[in-house]
């Protein structure tokens, strides 16, 4: 055990760590808009799946990264409008919907994988940039401060998402009409315009966490590759308490402990392999359970709005 | 209007899920109710038979073309499993011609009721053999196959043809994949300046487990005082944690990784990125990333396809189980031309060939 908790590993833990946190951010975060909203888009899984193909390849075939992650977002984005019709406008139980939209980001990635590549390739993805003074840190800096442009947008995204939120008039009306919409839109906020705009943004965000993975962190595009990070992504906002530094948190416990349990391996410890690669969903469940309050759940989480029939 | 707005709803859900029904992959997550059963045609056309009525010659007798099909966990493409059963199809396709014999397939089938109703689907549309291409299929092809007498069922990887619950028409197969990881520990040992060798492994069972051993054993055989850092993810398509998996092992010293299932090839961009080395199994990986892969364990199923063929069309319905060896060719060291492989452990590799064939050496029990 003492051989595990040495600098290195722990440094090591750190670093596999914000890699391994950088897709749950950008989907939990972006869930956390469309939930604060009012709507529940279990539909992430399949944005990711769209995005990470979009993003790999506009990248591999324009040659540029910047590109491939304007193609991920768009994408993302119009994922996300298409559930915003059906869960918005059409009124579609989210649940269902959602998980229609799941599977349909699936199939129609990996139909135009198929099609247009049909074999595993890669590209040389987003570098890492270190960033001055702070990469100089002894140990620390290259576990916290070497890491791609992809990396940092994921962990800035919080504080800028909590300030959205909870400091101006856009995140008042998105919670507004996510706790009460009926008063919101008597105040004047148009609660369908507001929620578009949460899932159209929570769908962005979504396909930017897809290829996050597949131009920045593993840089390639294999089928099913996100293998339900979407779905944790989901359960992270609920963990988060609808907050994203919650959700930052709970991003952070899953990786870090899987980062954990992968040197616990490696370090020859004598825990069976299945044990330890239980752990992350352990200790998220325990977490869950005892530290997490649901008192601020959306009142209107799920119920579609419409206006005059109340 | 709301009722009908629902319904608009839940016709899209349909409608997605038609567009996924449609991809020639697709794996429903384990939460969803979704059914996704995906069958493709690859080759064999249908044999018009010309029925020429003559007085002076007989109407020409066509032989029917063979027809496989196969279930397979992962994708024709994962450069792992998957991929060398259906090249072995294909191989024996090209020598058969491609109208004497017919593939048909179905991917990503993962979930085993799944598959279940594949194979079922597959025997009642009277294929000749079909193949149940995982190891977690065993308990659905011995339930099917009765029901199909006339039809050969294969599974693997296993050596279990079912034949003490009286079952005849099931053969089964497997690969001694420890003996290509023997060899390729000691090509990795021989190779290594760090000498710590990191391997990931998907699930600590079956086919990955056996060949993980044999790579241990064979590293410290070779070398004995190797480290090799063992650590597995737990599933076959996590690409993600696979990736972190060879972060970590490169962290811990590892300047040669070595892992198995279709997840590798997020493990094999980070050796290519981080300068590592990378030994492939089940598959040639060489072409993933030409600077980092040294060599790897082909399968070559095609000695056994072609043998269940010509039991199946000499009345041998099953019963046969195979192994993929070194020794009848079922298994093939493939290096990568363009890196330079000192002559000494090349060397070293085919003496651990031969000891293998021979007898001599036991890839899983480790040297004293």
């Amino acid at each position: 055990m003492a051989d595990l908790f040495t600098i290195p590993v722990l440094l090591g833990i750190l670093y596999s760590g914000i890699r391994l946190a950088t897709p749950y951010l950008y989907a939990s975060i972006g869930e956390t808009f469309a939930q604060v909203s009012g709507v529940l888009n279990l539909g992430v899984e399949g944005m990711m799946l769209m995005g990470a193909f979009a993003g790999f390849f506009v990248a591999m075939k324009t040659e540029s990264l910047a590109l491939g992650l304007l193609a991920a977002a768009l994408t993302g984005m119009l994922m996300g409008l298409l559930m915003a019709v059906v869960s918005v406008t059409l009124q579609a139980e989210q649940g269902i919907s959602g998980i229609g939209l799941a599977l349909f980001g699936l199939g129609l990635s990996s139909l135009l994988f198929k099609r247009t590549m049909g074999g595993v390739e890669s590209i040389s993805g987003f570098a890492p940039v270190k960033i001055p003074l702070l990469g100089d840190i002894p140990y620390l800096g290259d576990a916290l401060f070497n890491h791609s442009l992809v990396v940092y947008g994921a962990f800035l995204l919080v504080p800028v998402a909590a300030f959205v939120l909870n400091k101006t008039t856009l995140g008042l009306k998105i919670r507004a009409a996510g706790q009460n919409p009926e008063a919101a839109d008597s105040l004047g906020v148009s609660v369908n315009r507001i929620r578009y705009f949460t899932v159209c943004l929570g769908g962005m965000l979504a396909g930017i966490g897809g290829a996050s993975l597949s131009i920045a962190l593993i840089n390639l595009f294999q089928e099913n590759m996100t293998n339900g990070i979407g779905y944790i992504a989901v359960a992270l906002v609920y963990f988060g308490g609808w907050r994203p530094s919650g959700v930052l948190a709970g991003a952070l416990l899953f990786s870090f402990v899987n980062a954990l349990q992968l040197w616990i391996q490696v370090k020859g410890i004598n825990l069976p392999s299945d044990v330890a690669i239980m752990l992350p969903y352990i200790l998220t469940i325990l977490a869950l359970a005892f530290a997490v309050r649901r008192a601020r759940q959306p009142a209107a989480l799920t119920k579609p709005f419409e206006r005059g029939e109340n | 209007m709301k009722r009908t707005l629902l319904r608009l709803g839940l016709l899209f859900v349909l409608l997605s899920l038609a567009v996924t029904a449609c991809a020639p992959a697709a794996t429903p997550a384990a939460s969803t109710p979704a059914v996704v059963e995906v069958t493709r045609i690859v080759a064999g056309t249908p044999v018009v038979e010309e029925v020429v009525v003559t007085a002076t010659s007989p109407a020409a007798t066509e032989v029917p073309a063979l027809r496989v099909a196969v279930v397979f966990p992962s994708t024709i493409t994962d450069a792992a499993f998957s991929q060398s059963m259906y090249e072995g199809l294909l191989k024996v396709q090209q020598e058969m011609g491609e109208d004497k014999f017919e593939i048909a397939y179905s991917e990503n089938m993962f979930n085993v009721p799944d598959a279940a109703a594949a194979l079922r689907d597959y025997a009642s549309q009277g294929f000749d053999l079909v193949i149940a291409h995982g190891s977690q299929y065993g308990t659905s092809v011995a339930q099917i196959a009765p029901e199909f007498p006339e039809i050969s069922f294969a599974w693997g990887t296993s050596l279990d043809t079912f034949q003490a619950q009286g079952i005849e028409n099931v053969f089964a197969y497997q690969a001694e994949a420890q003996q290509g990881g023997y060899v390729l520990g000691t090509v990795a040992a021989l190779m290594s300046e760090s000498g710590v060798l990191g391997v990931s492994g998907p699930v600590e069972a079956g086919d990955a487990k056996l060949y993980v051993d044999g790579f241990k054993v064979g590293a410290l055989a070779a070398k004995p005082g190797v480290k090799v850092n063992v650590s597995y993810t737990g599933s076959f398509s996590d690409v993600s944690l696979m990736a972190a998996a060879a972060e970590t092992h490169i962290q811990a010293g590892a300047d040669m990784l070595t892992g198995s299932s279709q997840s590798v090839v997020g493990a094999i961009g980070v050796a290519k990125d981080k300068g590592a080395f990378w030994l492939g199994t089940q598959w040639d990986q060489t072409s993933l990333a030409p600077e980092a892969v040294l060599a790897s364990q082909v399968y070559d199923w095609t000695g056994i396809i072609n043998d269940m063929i010509a039991a199946h069309q000499a009345g041998v319905m099953g019963g046969k189980s195979y192994t993929l060896t070194f020794k009848n060719g079922g298994l093939v060291i493939q290096y990568n031309d363009g890196i330079d492989i000192p002559a000494d452990v090349k060397a070293a590799a085919d003496a651990a060939i031969a000891g293998i064939n021979d007898g001599t050496i036991n890839p899983l029990k480790p040297a004293e």
